[in-house]
């Protein structure tokens, strides 16, 4: 699905945030991304999405150079990669129908985005998505008066009327009460099972990544030091991607290791 | 075991206090500035209280009492101020027609900066150039609308299309504009980008995003100041009758001319009641829009 040839990102000239980055991902898969604090892992999200370009290398989608991507292909080519932020980036004074039908934005035409203003269009298809996530009640609700984790659960439903071939979800539980954080993951793992859509998750907690996720890749200042099955992940493996960091010791990072294979089994959370 | 009480040890700060200049410089500047001003301004508020200003003022506020309120008078005054009104609220319209477009464009982080333009313009530079020329061709345009004061381009107007309240429209309509285009740009610049990045992230086009993303979070704003500008575009179309735009400023300026301070001080008693009467009409649309709205 993704073939990335020593892509890099340079900012200003001066900060280099993904630095020669090679990377394959194939359809269906799931792969989660872990590592210190600017270790690039944004950034690197924000190329995959088609929101920024690459300062040099090849990035290919399916086969398609996006450096060669314009107006319409471009859109089109990012309507068929959808998004799940850390920060939801919702539209906080509409109702929760019009956020979740902005996922519909990129196939309809302006005419029936301003007609659907004022009456939803398709609201049985918001409906639908808002069931998946767990909130149908929430419809015509006022998206700012949804708790953070509801919220969270609007962005995805919006994922979902989008119907993208892969979801990226940059950091979707940090933002997000930690006994919910599982309950979001396994959904959204879920829904990439059932709709069969590559899954790529962005995470801070090494724990719910080697939990759920088949592939983990560590990422470091820009570059890959690690990308394996999440059972040959050791802690060695861990404590050099998080040396020095100052987000955690690395004696708290192998210790929550340590302890993984009794939070194999994860309460079912529902929020 | 936690102590019983915070205690502080006095230490010396070993370090340095970063200090910049730069308030100190301004505050100078500021002051000197204003001096300046009051003395070049040749401002001198105690002349206000001398002999003859006081008596000045006391023969213009005394010729005001009686009001007129005599029925020939009053007649008069029902079709300009239907006329202020009206000249207040087309020009607004096409303030707004005129300013929200030219604001769109004046807005750098839609026409040529951040991530919603990078990629179209990445790798190319005439289209760069092409879209930053746009945006400073559009302030350029909004900043001509707003220096030229509205009496004189109603004079221009009054001269090209005659006399009337058309002429006031156009005036009011083209310097708004100018105030518009620019109040607005700056709302849109300062939204909440996230919610932007995340529709251009499903594919939406550029306009999509400008209505899903941009307008229901600039919306209070913007609404605030267009009622705002109304306001005063009925005092402003009350002026603008001096030069024969039409409205009650016509008849003020006629009466003032004849030092008819008793028309006078009906007139402006009338342009207060309007635009007070304005103030409350907007203040009430301004919480039916925001408060009451359910998208």
């Amino acid at each position: 699905m993704y073939k990335l040839d020593r892509v890099s990102k340079v900012f200003d000239g001066r900060i280099v945030a993904v630095d020669e980055l090679d990377l394959k991902v194939r359809r269906g898969e799931k792969l989660a991304l872990i590592g210190p604090s600017g270790a690039g892992k944004t950034t690197l999200f924000r190329m995959l999405n088609l929101t920024i370009p690459p300062t040099s290398g090849t990035l290919l989608f399916d086969g398609l150079d996006i450096g060669r991507l314009y107006g319409r292909r471009l859109r089109e080519v990012r309507r068929r990669i959808g998004t799940v932020y850390q920060q939801h980036n919702l539209v906080p004074r509409f109702q929760v129908v019009h956020n979740v039908l902005s996922g519909k934005l990129g196939a309809w035409p302006l005419w029936r985005a301003v007609r659907s203003l004022i009456r939803p269009a398709e609201a049985d298809l918001a409906f639908e998505a808002l069931s998946q996530v767990g909130i149908p009640e929430k419809l015509y609700d006022r998206t700012e008066t949804l708790s953070g984790g509801q919220q969270q659960r609007v962005a995805i439903a919006r994922t979902l009327v989008q119907n993208p071939e892969v979801i990226l979800a940059d950091e979707p539980v940090s933002s997000v009460d930690p006994a919910l954080a599982a309950g979001i993951v396994k959904l959204l793992i879920e829904l990439s099972e059932t709709y069969r859509k590559t899954l790529i998750m962005n995470l801070h907690s090494v724990d719910l990544a080697l939990a759920y996720f088949p592939r983990v890749i560590g990422l470091r200042d820009g570059k890959i030091l690690f990308d394996l099955p999440a059972a040959e992940v050791t802690d060695e493996h861990l404590a050099t991607l998080y040396a020095g960091s100052q987000t955690e010791t690395t004696e708290e990072v192998t210790g929550r290791a340590e302890l993984r294979p009794v939070r194999a089994c994860q309460p079912h959370l529902t929020s | 075991m936690p102590p019983d009480s915070l205690t502080f040890t006095k230490t010396n700060w070993n370090g340095t206090r970063r200090s910049s200049y730069f308030p100190v410089i301004f505050s100078v500047l500021f002051l000197l500035t204003f001096v300046g001003s009051y003395r070049l301004a040749q401002v001198q508020p105690l002349l206000l209280f001398e002999a003859e200003g006081r008596r000045n003022i006391w023969k213009f506020v005394a010729g005001m009492f009686p009001p007129d309120l005599s029925w020939d008078f009053l007649r008069l005054l029902g079709r300009p101020i239907l006329e202020t009104i009206q000249i207040s609220l087309m020009g607004t319209f096409m303030a707004v027609a005129i300013g929200f477009p030219l604001g769109l464009l004046a807005t750098s982080s839609l026409t040529f900066k951040g991530i919603l333009n990078e990629r179209e313009i990445a790798g190319s530079r005439p289209r760069a150039l092409f879209h930053k020329a746009s945006y400073l061709l559009a302030r350029a345009v909004l900043s001509l609308f707003r220096t030229i004061p509205e009496f004189v381009w109603a004079f221009m107007f009054v001269r090209a299309v005659g006399l009337g309240p058309f002429p006031g429209v156009l005036a009011i309509g083209i310097s708004y504009a100018g105030m518009l285009g620019k109040v607005y740009s700056e709302i849109l610049e300062h939204v909440n980008p996230g919610p932007l990045e995340a529709l251009q992230a499903t594919g939406a086009s550029k306009p999509t995003i400008v209505l899903y993303g941009l307008m229901p979070q600039a919306l209070p704003n913007v609404v605030s100041y267009t009622l705002y500008r109304w306001e005063c575009a009925v005092r402003a179309s009350a002026i603008l009758g001096f030069v024969g735009a039409g409205g009650i400023g016509q008849q003020l300026e006629i009466s003032m001319r004849m030092f008819n301070f008793n028309q006078v001080f009906t007139l402006v008693a009338i342009l207060f009641v309007m635009v007070a009467g304005v103030d409350a009409l907007s203040a009430r649309a301004r919480g039916a829009i925001m408060g009451r709205q359910r998208i």
